[in-house]
């Protein structure tokens, strides 16, 4: 199964050149201050993270090479710890990133259901980015909302209760651009028993 | 049934604000000064007395647990929260970190004043983005009215709480492999001795806690140890959050009390199994790491550690996933051992090598497509990697599979035999 996350390959066509946003230079003094000053090492993941937010979803050469500099380590050790976490992509993402749940939970309420739809509406493979690079669509492990399931990742947030028809309607709708509703699907504030019996 | 007052998640769901202005009106922060006042060796003491087991899985007693941290080593000692939550099935911590993320911010200050910590790391799995914004703001309020920070509370002790994010590793849910990559490093797991208590972040004494142990301990040391064992059994005792999900009416989060029988579990809250009890094929009781249970077994047994061990699974997590009838069950184990070789961390060779043969022989077992004797083959090969790793995920990734042969060979040797058939 492909992911972007999981490719051990740096994606050497695109070497953009990288440098920390003004906002994101703030940033980074503020989360070097969580660890003691001889232990800066631990803000990698956050650090990769920034880079990755600023860099439209994954890490180019550069940006890994950045967050070396910044943190005085080795490149290959960053490096090592980008491909080592799922949440890391190495090559270009769509601007949708869809992560499908595929775990057991999330299976036994029908999550291989969603990936055919996710397929059909992005026009896409599992694994794959669309065309007009607006949908990455991929399987992932699972994302710890079980008592939502079948529930799906879309960027930053949790899409929960779904079914064929609600996510159908939900992925044409980011397709037109219409605002989409984070969270339950269904109208569940968060993970109550739905209704009293 | 848990009594109402007895709750010690009373915002479990968000109805409420979970804010500092309503943390305060749920009695949260409202005399932390004088839990603190009872001292260290009083907490843990307390913490004893209640018999609290840790809620991770591992169910280990917190109260011996953070009696090992030394009294004065001269080094930073450091309280980590674990909330790096990705059992499958479970989804509990989720919700405190979210709808009531000041309980655990109290239970930090609490716990890490028990352990002579004045530092607290809480390592959230990277993908619970807008649970790790609710804690932060939680975080935020805390520092601003001096709940936390230089003279916590009033109580003289500076105690700061950090938030650090993951980015998408099972793996850093064992408590060896969060360390090293709140280190900055890959998440493989250490080998232990040493144990975190002597050696652990940054080479200093560490607990590290699962979410749901911190966030109960102030609501034990207000009630007092007595009251919190008084709960569910003895060695099995008070309340716990229990994830039901899968072929259920109603998938919930349920506080309830230890030691509830399982059918009584999901036909009080879960809106019982999906086309009746009769319909139920089996139950994995704690997360996707302990052995499932066939319909028999779940009619009578209790959830709790010890009940569950009896009967060769493991309360876990407490994440119970229900499959009725219609469930492929071999299908189920099989996207389970998908999970593990995904997430072996690749360190140990018998779980690098051995999760993606399990996967492998697991898909082909779907259809048949194997020899009869590989069944005992696949058997030998998970017990070869039981306990012949450094961390569980090795033995976690064995057990499903032990488990589903257990109580359903009959199924697989039909498939092998129907097969068969067809291809000849």
């Amino acid at each position: 199964m492909h992911h972007p996350g999981t490719n051990n390959k740096v994606y050497k066509k695109i070497n953009n050149n990288f440098e920390w946003s003004k906002d994101n230079f703030e940033k980074i003094s503020n989360i070097l201050k969580k660890y003691p000053s001889n232990k800066i090492q631990s803000a990698v993941i956050p650090l990769l993270d920034l880079a990755q937010r600023q860099n439209k979803g994954w890490l180019s050469k550069n940006s890994m090479e950045k967050v070396a500099e910044t943190l005085s380590m080795s490149y290959i050790r960053v490096l090592e710890v980008a491909t080592f976490y799922s949440m890391f992509n190495l090559e270009p993402i769509g601007k949708n990133f869809v992560q499908i749940c595929r775990t057991t939970p999330c299976w036994l309420r029908g999550s291989d259901k969603l990936s055919k739809v996710a397929q059909e509406v992005c026009n896409t493979q599992i694994g794959e980015t669309s065309d007009d690079k607006k949908f990455t669509v991929v399987e992932v492990e699972c994302l710890g909302a079980c008592c939502n399931a079948p529930m799906i990742q879309i960027n930053d947030e949790y899409y929960e209760d779904l079914d064929e028809e609600n996510f159908r309607q939900l992925l044409n709708d980011l397709k037109s651009n219409k605002p989409i509703k984070i969270g339950s699907q269904i109208g569940r504030k968060s993970s109550q028993p739905e209704r009293e019996f | 049934m848990l009594k109402q007052e007895d709750k010690i998640f009373k915002n479990l769901y968000g109805f409420d604000d979970w804010k500092l202005k309503g943390a305060l009106k749920r009695g949260i922060w409202s005399n932390t000064k004088n839990l603190i006042k009872l001292g260290s060796d009083k907490i843990v003491d307390e913490i004893k007395i209640s018999q609290l087991r840790g809620r991770g899985g591992a169910g280990f007693p917190a109260g011996l647990k953070w009696s090992f941290m030394p009294k004065d080593s001269g080094k930073e000692h450091y309280l980590v929260v674990n909330a790096d939550e990705s059992e499958p099935g479970t989804c509990k911590d989720r919700e405190i970190l979210r709808n009531d993320p000041h309980l655990l911010l109290e239970g930090c200050l609490v716990a890490g004043f028990a352990m002579h910590a004045h530092t607290c790391y809480i390592y959230i799995r990277g993908e619970y983005y807008s649970e790790s914004s609710n804690l932060q703001k939680a975080i935020d309020e805390a520092y601003e009215n001096n709940l936390i920070g230089k003279n916590a509370c009033g109580s003289g002790w500076d105690f700061d709480i950090f938030l650090h994010r993951g980015a998408g590793a099972y793996i850093c849910g064992e408590e060896t492999a969060l360390l090293e990559s709140l280190e900055g490093k890959k998440g493989q797991p250490r080998l232990k001795p040493p144990f975190p208590a002597g050696a652990g972040l940054y080479g200093c004494p560490t607990t590290v806690t699962n979410v749901e142990t911190i966030a109960v301990s102030p609501t034990i040391l207000r009630r007092g140890g007595d009251w919190f064992a008084g709960l569910g059994s003895v060695n099995n005792t008070g309340t716990k959050i229990f994830s039901i999900s899968g072929h259920v009416n109603n998938p919930c989060n349920v506080e309830e009390e230890m030691g509830i029988p399982l059918k009584e579990l999901i036909e009080k809250h879960a809106g019982g199994v999906i086309g009746g009890w009769d319909n139920l094929l089996a139950i994995i009781p704690g997360g996707a790491s302990v052995p499932l249970l066939p319909k028999s077994i779940c009619d009578t047994v209790k959830m709790d550690f010890d009940s569950l061990k009896e009967v060769k699974s493991g309360l876990g997590t407490a994440a119970v996933i229900v499959m009725n009838k219609s469930t492929d069950i071999v299908e189920a184990i099989a996207r389970l051992s998908h999970f593990y070789k995904h997430e072996s961390c690749g360190q140990c060779t018998p779980c690098r090598e051995g999760t993606g043969w399990m996967y492998r022989m697991m898909e082909k077992m779907i259809h048949g497509d194997v020899l009869n004797q590989d069944i005992d083959k696949l058997l030998d090969v998970t017990k070869q990697i039981e306990g012949h790793t450094i961390c569980a995920l090795g033995d976690a990734a064995a057990w499903p599979i032990q488990g589903l042969f257990r109580h359903f060979r009959p199924e697989i040797e039909k498939r092998i035999e129907e097969r068969n058939r067809r291809v000849a």
